[in-house]
């Protein structure tokens, strides 16, 4: 009996011990993992946050010691502010314009074409639905990308060539089935009960659908606004192929252009440049992207 | 169905359908009918028969051409989804702070205008000492500058492309993972599992249907796009790192050894048309897009 129990305590003994170092070993383990794992973060994510960096520092500063460490500070590269920096280029402030109204263009163009589009197939039963919805999905997964001669064509013929129009239209025809398939999640997710009862107090179809529905999916407009606004800003292909014309400039084609005539030559104007494109959308971004995580496209939520 | 509600419905959707057939529609049939053209900048039509798709199987650029395309299309999906999928993990590990802060830095360079995205690598990759990758390069010990992109132009555009394909990925499976039932989560670890098991045997089978989805996603566009090759390398050195799209693109509108060969540009780009035709089909029926058109919530008769 004695021996038995003398047995058993030992055997308690040697597992809590067991447990102990077991639990330890598992502690550490974890610990090592998450150490691995910020590790890791750290170091891929090096290379984005070295190059932003850089390019703001460089912007304020002449000439660098190992690539990275500015020696003086200057406000010289951001001369392009109010002088050009050769006398082919245009006016700095009135290619801003341009891309400022390429990008509200862009959105303005998508909002006033998904959402109405949208609220038609997701609430509106009419022949040819089905086909119209696979349509826009069709569109979605196609690389409207490769039609570009035949649509740097069509611009010429409408004469829409060389105008921040013709880009934005272009833009927003590429990115249009992204945005219905955004708002017919949006229109999807208000309870008809409350469409109808809107109906049933003798609303129209219309008055239900700009009083009712428009406000409940402001959410999805502003998110398709922001995209549309972010990427309409950021355009380059689509701008350096259809606008030649200098006065008709964006900032891509005035960027492109510092780093044709300055690469190699004058990094801090090339940065300073860049970082006058990049910062404003940057704010944007930072400002509104708490809106842009409530998008659900076909039961996926986030981003694109 | 009433007159009025049809003019109705019609009105409704007739700016879509109107970007549709000037923007999609129309540019398809044209691509097809200047592809059998030599049409040049004065944009004449002058039909020559199949004389551009003869060309297509003479043009000696043309398989080294074809080479870089599949090894760009199919290194960078390789990296992007990888690294998307490395990075959803591990930003959905670590604390919610810390995921959302590094999750942003990875959306950066989707969000950066192209143009400035391609100045950040300009630098990093010049050729010089200027840049910071020669910077640490010869701090290591190296002996001269290296010009990075005449020497590696493929790895460089891999990279590139890389960096702004990660974010799409990271995003969709970050989400997916969110949307696992946490109870799933917890039985695992009360049975013990550790986080790699649980990413073995629980996340992974899970996520894999948005796996599939953004492996062929990205891959077809990566098929057409060219954007950032054209800004970092050119294509060069020697159409060392052109790909078809952009060959394709060069033809038409190229830089400065500027062809304005249209004809040619589009029967190149038709054969991409009809990739990508066939690719959105394949995703129709195999993601169930069917499934996703269901019937309106409120009928109107």
């Amino acid at each position: 009996m004695r021996a038995l129990s003398d047995f058993t305590v030992q055997t308690q003994k040697r597992r809590q011990m067991f447990d102990k170092a077991f639990l330890a070993r598992q502690r550490f383990k974890r610990r090592a993992l998450v150490f691995a794992v910020y590790g890791f973060l750290v170091l891929v994510s090096l290379p984005i946050i070295v190059g932003y960096t850089w390019l703001l520092l460089s912007s304020f500063s002449k000439g660098f010691v190992y690539g990275i460490v500015p020696q003086t500070l200057t406000l010289d590269n951001w001369r392009f502010l109010w002088e050009r920096p050769a006398p082919y280029y245009p006016e700095l402030w009135s290619i801003t314009w341009n891309t400022f109204l390429l990008a509200i263009g862009m959105t303005i163009t998508m909002v006033i074409v998904s959402t109405p589009t949208a609220y038609a197939i997701s609430r509106l039963k009419f022949p040819g639905r089905q086909s119209f919805l696979a349509l826009t999905l069709v569109l979605h997964a196609f690389p409207g990308i490769t039609l570009l001669i035949a649509v740097y064509y069509v611009l010429g013929y409408l004469g829409l060539l060389n105008s921040v129009t013709g880009v934005f239209l272009v833009k927003a025809a590429l990115f249009m089935p992204l945005g219905i398939w955004v708002m017919k999640g949006f229109f999807d997710g208000i309870p008809w009960d409350v469409e109808m009862s809107a109906l049933v107090d003798g609303a129209s179809r219309f008055q239900a659908m700009y009083k009712i529905m428009i406000p409940q999916v402001m959410p999805g407009i502003a998110a398709i606004s922001i995209f549309s606004f972010i990427y309409g800003w950021a355009e380059y292909i689509f701008v350096v192929t259809f606008i030649q014309d200098k006065s008709r400039w964006t900032l891509a084609s005035y960027v492109n252009s510092v780093i044709g005539d300055f690469l190699m030559l004058d990094y801090g104007l090339l940065a300073a440049t860049a970082a006058f494109y990049v910062i404003p959308v940057m704010l944007f971004f930072l400002f509104t992207q708490k809106h842009l995580m409530r998008v659900t496209v076909g039961g996926i939520k986030g981003g694109r | 169905m009433s007159a009025r509600m049809r003019t109705t419905i019609l009105m409704i959707l007739a700016p879509a359908l109107i970007l549709t057939l000037v923007f999609y529609v129309i540019p398809s049939v044209l691509t097809v009918a200047m592809s059998f053209t030599d049409m040049r900048h004065t944009l004449r039509w002058n039909y020559i028969g199949w004389g551009n798709f003869e060309n297509i199987t003479h043009d000696p650029l043309l398989p080294g051409i074809l080479r870089n395309t599949l090894v760009y299309s199919f290194a960078t999906v390789a990296v992007s989804v990888l690294f998307g999928l490395t990075l959803a993990l591990a930003t959905s590990f670590v604390s919610e702070r810390v995921g959302t802060f590094y999750r942003a830095i990875w959306l950066l360079p989707r969000f950066t205008p192209p143009v400035v995205y391609a100045v950040i690598w300009l630098w990093i990759l010049d050729p010089t000492r200027t840049g910071i990758l020669n910077g640490a390069w010869l701090a290591m010990g190296g002996q001269r500058p290296v010009n990075w992109i005449a020497e590696y132009p493929m790895l460089v555009i891999v990279v590139v492309n890389g960096f702004i394909g990660v974010s799409i990925g990271m995003i969709i499976f970050y989400s997916a993972i969110r949307s696992i039932p946490t109870e799933y989560i917890w039985a695992s670890q009360v049975d013990g599992a550790s986080w790699p098991r649980q990413v073995r045997h629980i996340i992974l089978p899970l996520i894999r249907w948005p796996l599939l989805f953004v492996t062929a996603y990205n891959t077809l566009s990566l098929f057409t796009s060219y954007e950032y090759i054209l800004l970092v390398t050119g294509g060069g050195p020697f159409f060392r790192s052109t790909v078809w799209a952009l060959y394709a693109y060069n033809q038409a509108f190229g830089g400065y050894y500027a062809q304005y060969e249209f004809g040619y540009g589009a029967a190149l780009s038709l054969v991409l048309v009809v990739i990508g035709a066939v690719a959105a089909a394949f995703y129709w029926r195999v993601f169930g897009f069917n499934r996703m058109l269901g019937e309106p919530k409120i009928e109107v008769d």
